[in-house]
């Protein structure tokens, strides 16, 4: 019995030692590393240390003043449409004052015009984001540009973003997204079922040096540049003009102002 | 040992394979989340945790609550413990197998959990969560295991043991520690945001958890020809009865602080679980009705009377484990999301499906837990024969 049991466990020391060899006798073969190639930034993409927006809440009247911002969005980006609404996916949408506000917002008697404003929300870009903090695979993280991008193929859908995040601004899929495209962009990649995912300042376009595409669409509505450059337009507009940010309490210092 | 396993009556042969079964069912209905997403539970956007998470973090503590009687055999040599400290571990691995087994139904992703492991992340509790679950699985297994199978051999359990067995005991703390942590790090979301949170999560488990323990001794000296003993089932509901107290304590502390200070934030949460908000009230019932389990449970258990009368035992232990299930596993978690972050409120009901997956979770978690009973109680047989 003994020597049969030892005979077994040398066996699967053998095999265990069998399989691992090949990794390292491939790192052994492997010549010397390649000169190291560059990694940065294509010629004419747009960069920054920390991506902000102002959304000047003035000029928005009415929802009609914010539709063409959520459909150049949802529609670049492949966002499905759902009439569920559980299943919901929002990168970009508008809401109340005290609801973008909420803890916040002036109360009962505030100005009027807030109130019938629609409030664009998305998200926030955080400079010290909890959903980074949360995320257990990295799936999720801060760029050094400041944009907190999504991996969706890394992404194990545990939705602990979505509970870290103060602001709602991440949607889970919760079934395949791809039957409810209306039409899909080919340039940018459509998600599966079980991810999550939310608005990235569309990285996409700035490493092709064009700026976000509800920024383009909103005619001078809303403004995006450097937060760290004393020159850019958003620093301009937030030295120049009061500006709120949401849940400035949370510490998670949103890159998102808004002009009231 | 585990020869014992597939050694037993026709009346095991039918439970274990009553509880594959429903496990089964569970599976089948899994298949078609697999397929379909996590669109068949009743999930949302604003409500993005349920009953999957919710049921993972009371089994958490259930399994913390297996120390109750690691502690005073190990530390405290209470002797009396001897007997049942093998089903206090046993129970401890039942449950975290249900945990995983939780969290894997929960993803949206499962094929991808083992990025978790390929790409560590320190600063994330959900990492570390896996490790001390894990952790915890295999010291019980590793300790359970060895000690069992010395008692059968009639030696003294191997001495290489002992500083796990002493590890395990901070370690069971840790585990619902570490759950907590889950929750109550996250800003902006005011119910969960307390610092009170792992010592009320640590209370609950050490209510619910020797409570489940008692009502298993229970069965056990029923169908077995093994007695756990009633001084050690007194002494466990003892254990209980103080959990339970420190439990509605703690619980009372929160309201307090939500109502005395009135700030929105920390209030309309417990608002919206126990008298409803914005006309939603899903809970109301549920919440009120673990309160009066509570209360029924903390009276039966505190009054000697009650407490050493079998039969008002039982039923202390069944209010004390369905109220601790009810608040954890349903109000903890669907209450910190509503009302969500932009303060709307958007309700959790959870489906029908949800629901089998989750029946099928606990009956894979009892058929481990009679098959590891099973075994125990043969071997305390055989060594009393």
């Amino acid at each position: 019995m003994d020597t049969s049991r030892r005979h077994v466990l040398q066996l699967l020391g053998l095999s265990a030692a069998a399989l691992a060899a090949p990794p390292v006798l491939d790192a052994l073969a492997a010549g010397p590393p390649a000169a190291e190639s560059k990694i940065g930034p294509a010629k004419g993409a747009l960069t920054a240390k920390q991506w902000a927006m102002v959304i000047d809440t003035r000029k928005f009247k009415s929802e009609a003043d914010v539709r063409p911002l959520v459909e150049a969005c949802h529609s670049i980006h492949n966002v499905p449409h759902w009439d569920e609404k559980r299943w919901e996916i929002k990168w970009l949408w508008s809401t109340k004052y005290e609801s973008a506000f909420s803890g916040t917002a002036s109360g009962r008697f505030g100005p009027e015009a807030l109130e019938d404003r629609p409030f664009l929300v998305l998200c926030n870009q955080c400079e010290n984001p909890p959903c980074v903090r949360a995320c257990p695979t990295r799936a999720t993280w801060k760029r050094e540009d400041g944009i907190v991008m999504m991996d969706f193929h890394r992404c194990i859908g545990c939705r602990f973003c979505m509970a870290a995040c103060p602001f709602g601004a991440r949607s889970f899929n919760y079934r395949d997204p791809r039957p409810a495209i209306k039409q899909t962009n080919k340039l940018f990649p459509t998600r599966m079922k079980g991810v999550v995912e939310k608005c990235s300042f569309c990285a996409e376009r700035l490493a092709e040096g064009k700026k976000p595409a509800c920024v383009e669409a909103a005619g001078g509505k809303l403004a995006f540049g450097d937060l760290f450059d004393a020159e850019s337009e958003v620093r301009k507009l937030i030295r120049e003009n009061y500006t709120i940010r949401r849940k400035i309490n949370l510490g998670t210092e949103p890159a998102v102002y808004y002009i009231v | 040992m585990l020869e014992l396993a597939i050694k037993g009556s026709k009346r095991y042969y039918g439970w274990a394979a009553l509880l594959l079964g429903i496990a089964g069912v569970g599976f089948l209905v899994y298949l078609k989340q697999l397929d379909f997403g996590l669109g068949i539970t009743g999930l949302s956007r604003d409500v993005s945790w349920g009953f999957y998470i919710a049921n993972f973090t009371f089994l958490v503590g259930v399994a913390a609550g297996g120390v109750m009687v690691v502690l005073p055999y190990y530390l405290h040599d209470y002797k009396a413990y001897g007997k049942v400290t093998i089903l206090g571990e046993f129970l401890a691995i039942a449950s975290v197998v249900m945990c995983i087994t939780f969290i894997l139904v929960d993803l949206g992703q499962p094929m991808r959990v083992l990025n978790v492991l390929l790409y560590p992340t320190p600063n994330s509790v959900l990492f570390w969560d896996t490790v001390v679950l894990n952790g915890y699985l295999f010291l019980n297994l590793i300790i359970g295991w060895n000690v069992l199978e010395a008692e059968r051999q009639g030696v003294h359990y191997q001495s290489w043991l002992k500083p796990l067995i002493y590890i395990s005991i901070p370690w069971a703390v840790s585990i619902h520690t570490v759950t907590a942590y889950l929750y109550c790090g996250l800003p902006g979301r005011g119910f969960w945001l307390t610092a009170i949170l792992a010592p009320r999560f640590l209370s609950s488990a050490f209510a619910s958890g020797p409570a489940l323990l008692i009502l298993l001794c229970l069965v056990i000296r029923r169908v077995s020809n093994f007695d756990p003993g009633w001084k050690q089932i007194q002494s466990l509901a003892v254990t209980v009865a103080y959990a339970i107290c420190i439990n509605v304590f703690f619980l009372l502390c929160e309201v307090f602080v939500a109502f005395y200070s009135q700030i929105p934030e920390h209030m309309d949460h417990l608002k919206y679980l126990f008298v409803g908000l914005h006309g939603h009230g899903a809970y109301v019932p549920w919440m009120w009705a673990s309160m009066t389990l509570m209360v029924i449970g903390i009276i039966l258990l505190v009054n000697p009377v009650t407490r050493k009368n079998e039969g008002t035992l039982m039923v202390a232990c069944l209010c004390v484990f369905f109220g601790c299930w009810i608040d954890k596993g349903m109000g903890m978690i669907s209450g910190g999301f509503v009302p969500n972050p932009l303060h709307e409120v958007n309700e959790y009901i959870p489906t029908l499906l949800e629901g089998l997956i989750t029946i099928g979770v606990y009956a894979l978690g009892f058929f481990v837990l009679s098959i590891l009973f099973k075994i125990a109680v043969s071997v305390k047989e055989e060594v009393r024969a």
